[in-house]
């Protein structure tokens, strides 16, 4: 190098210039990804032609030809995969939505829990926490839903205050039969719901203005309780329960859940609850303690403390992971596969067994999965920029 | 005016006067922490009555009243648990279907564990970073060891099962998607756009789905993916998934550790001349992997739950040979036993590596001195 001109051109140098190298090792790139692909996609034709399949999404209007017991939509062994795929679908949502309104409880209660002063109580929470949250999911599925199995069978049901029955065959109870008038009870509460949001909304402002508290929570409570309330009374209770009764072979009436979603609810509730709780620990554990103290010296009692002052900073931490659990729980009801509740992983595994278009199944799975995340993150994203701190 | 000046001896003293009563000692401790208000009484009380009801029960199922020898499902006639027949069955927990003569390769490789990992573990150990090339040999070695060859009869992984299936993968996929992991995140903050595209989209990909389906990829698209007389190994095949999710999880783990390092530590690499792969192994990534293992070792403890998925794809592991032996007609009404059993050994493990993150973490804060 030494010998030549410093300036010019030369291949040495176009080496050393580091976008030109980062250039052509991403041309490099490109192609090896291009060429692995091609591969992939021939081999793959290559084999699917020596078993005499074609591809394409056209199967999904056959009859499936099996059936689903937990199901949502109407559905029989006559409709289409297409259909089938959607009551897993559902089934999937619906898991999902009774796991993350049950972990969440029982999270945020054991993450507070867990920081009691009351050291037998926090104790308590930790063994939860860490006993579940180093066993496997799945094993948690796999044990609930025996222990659900192995439950009398139907005609020795265990029976609680008559109301529910417990069997082998999963859990009875009291299904709610509406009359008319119900309807008119249930757009009350709807709407005291919204007339407490506002309400809520117009004290808070007033008392920013004015200084002037409102009694908004009992306001609140006869808005969205007592009128109901009232007016169910006086329309004469237009609501009863169908009761199970047990006959000679099966309870009539009421409505039975399969031992199959309570396994699978019960056992992401608990799994995911002991997630949550560390994460609504660590976040209630980042507002600084500078933040407590000054409540205090404001004189707020540790309850209003806690409401007012260190769970709305918290959720600003917990909420990104919290979402995050919220997808691990709907990825992880895939694990319904291995008890034979017929999600979307599952009734797609049994419609890949019967037609053999494995591809096409993976990729409507990978499709529904991804974009739930992607919407997540959306969410995620977007709270996040809502709750940032605001600085000058 | 004269100033007066007091002088104390320690004999003007007031003695010493012992603690109001009730606010120190075992008395006082359970007064601040069991019943310091009327809630906190409440707790209390429901709590040990929770522990009344729950752990007599559990203690007399587990121990007193719990068979533990036995050849048949007669040994167990009492109310509590039936362990003879796990103790019948253990050897299929253990090592599934491995040749019953040769389980003794599982328990070597087990064994040789120990000193390939305690210098990467633990510092101050004899022989120093010596030590570190039998660790780097060791999983060599254990391969050669499980799958024999060389004059060791050849055990085909179909015979792989029990918890050595789990451990197996579990560890392959550990020592794989760690450094695949930080590659992952160095692409996906990397100057260049196709690079951090195609680490982007790897890494979304693997976290959005869930693993289950990744097993039936593995099991029955990555052959439909290769030329037909390639012939893959099944549980290969599930390590290789096993290890991309992994260490999709681990690169957005890297990359909040790497986010974290302030630009200062970049700039002053470079101001030393460090070149990039330099700088990012002298300076930047010993930084990011410190305040990344918590979330690495979750990982990881994660990562060796999820091998209890293969089941699915009906490899035998530890909670498919459970799950097997609870249908046997034989031995009826046992899945209690059998999952508690299971459960002991997954919690031990991952219980100890959680505990071990944690001794991590403390050991490496610097910044507390």
């Amino acid at each position: 190098m030494t010998g030549k001109p410093r300036h010019g051109p030369s291949l040495g140098r176009l080496w050393t210039d580091e976008r030109v190298r980062g250039a052509i090792f991403q041309f490099l790139t490109v192609l090896g990804l291009i060429a692995f692909v091609w591969f992939l996609v021939a081999n793959t034709s290559d084999n699917m032609a020596q078993i005499g399949m074609k591809a394409g999404f056209g199967f999904l209007g056959d009859q499936a030809f099996f059936d689903i017991n937990q199901k949502l939509i109407d559905y029989t062994s006559t409709d289409t995969y297409g259909r089938a795929l959607m009551v897993g679908l559902l089934n999937t949502l619906l898991v999902s939505v009774l796991g993350i309104v049950a972990a969440t409880l029982l999270g945020f209660l054991m993450g507070v829990l867990r920081l009691s002063h009351n050291w037998l109580v926090a104790r308590l929470a930790t063994v939860y926490v860490e006993t579940i949250r180093n066993i496997p999911l799945l094993l948690q599925v796999v044990f609930w839903w025996t222990l659900l199995t192995e439950l009398p069978r139907v005609q020795e049901s265990k029976s609680i205050a008559g109301l529910v029955f417990l069997n082998n065959r999963g859990v009875r109870m009291p299904a709610p039969v509406m009359e008319p008038g119900m309807g008119i009870v249930v757009v009350a509460f709807l709407a005291g719901i919204v007339a407490a949001f506002f309400v809520t909304r117009w004290a808070t402002r007033r008392r920013m203005e004015t200084g002037q508290p409102f009694p908004s929570i009992w306001v609140n409570l006869g808005l969205v309780v007592g009128a109901p309330v009232a007016l169910f009374l006086l329309l004469g209770q237009p609501l009863h329960w169908d009761v199970p009764v047990l006959g000679t072979f099966n309870f009539s009436g009421g409505f039975r859940v399969t031992p199959e979603l309570v396994a699978l609810w019960w056992a992401l509730t608990v799994y995911t609850g002991a997630f949550i709780a560390e994460t609504v620990r660590g976040g209630i554990l980042a507002v600084s303690k500078g933040q407590t103290e000054a409540a205090q010296a404001l004189g707020l009692s540790r309850g209003a403390t806690m409401r007012k002052i260190v769970l709305p900073q918290a959720l600003r931490v917990i909420v990104p992971p919290l979402t995050s659990q919220y997808l691990n729980l709907t990825k992880n009801s895939s694990l319904a596969v291995a008890i034979g509740y017929q999600d979307l992983v599952s009734v797609g595994g049994t419609i890949l067994n019967q037609s053999g278009h494995s591809i096409e199944i993976v990729g409507i799975w990978l499709a529904v999965y991804l974009s739930l995340s992607v919407g997540t993150s959306a969410f995620m994203n977007w709270y996040n920029h809502r709750v940032r701190l605001v600085e000058r | 005016m004269t100033e007066t000046v007091f002088h104390r001896s320690k004999a003007d003293l007031l003695p010493e006067r012992p603690p109001p009563p009730g606010t120190a000692g075992a008395v006082g401790w359970v007064r601040e922490n069991l019943f310091s208000s009327w809630t906190n009484s409440a707790l209390t009380i429901l709590s040990l009555y929770l522990l009344w009801l729950v752990v007599p029960g559990v203690f007399g199922w587990a121990f007193l009243d719990a068979g533990f020898a036995g050849t048949d499902r007669t040994a167990c006639e009492g109310a509590g648990a039936c362990w003879a027949w796990v103790d019948q069955r253990i050897g299929q927990f253990l090592y599934g279907f491995y040749p019953r003569e040769q389980t003794w390769r599982v328990d070597l490789a087990l064994l040789l564990l120990v000193p390939a990992a305690a210098p990467i573990l633990f510092d101050k150990l004899p022989f120093g970073r010596k030590a570190l090339w039998f660790s780097l040999a060791y999983p060599f070695l254990a391969v050669l060891i499980l799958l024999g060859g060389f004059g060791l009869e050849e055990v085909p992984t179909d015979k792989f099962g029990g918890f050595m299936l789990n451990i197996t993968i579990g560890l392959a996929g550990i020592i794989v998607s760690l450094p695949f992991g930080i590659l992952l995140a160095l692409g996906r903050r990397s100057q260049m756009p196709v690079l951090r595209l195609i680490c982007i989209g790897f890494i979304e990909a693997f976290r959005g789905i869930p693993l289950v389906t990744f097993m039936f990829t593995a099991a029955l698209l990555l052959p439909l993916f290769l030329p037909s007389h390639f012939n893959w190994d099944l549980v290969l095949r599930v390590i290789v998934v096993v290890t991309f999710y992994a260490a999709a999880y681990i690169a957005e783990v890297i990359r909040g550790g790497l986010q974290a390092i302030p630009r200062g530590q970049y700039e002053a690499a470079q101001a030393l001349g460090l070149g990039y792969w330099q700088s990012m192994r002298l300076v930047i990534l010993p930084q990011a992997l410190k305040i990344s293992i918590p979330g690495i070792v979750n990982t990881f403890i994660a990562l060796f739950k999820d091998t209890t998925l293969v089941i699915v794809i009906g490899l035998f592991d530890i909670l498919n040979i459970g799950n097997q032996m609870v249908a046997n007609p034989d031995w009826l009404g046992l899945g209690l036993e059998t999952y508690v059993f299971i459960s002991v050994f997954f919690f031990v493990i991952c219980f100890s590596m959680s505990r071990y993150s944690m001794h991590l973490e403390r050991r490496l804060d610097t910044t507390r001195r």
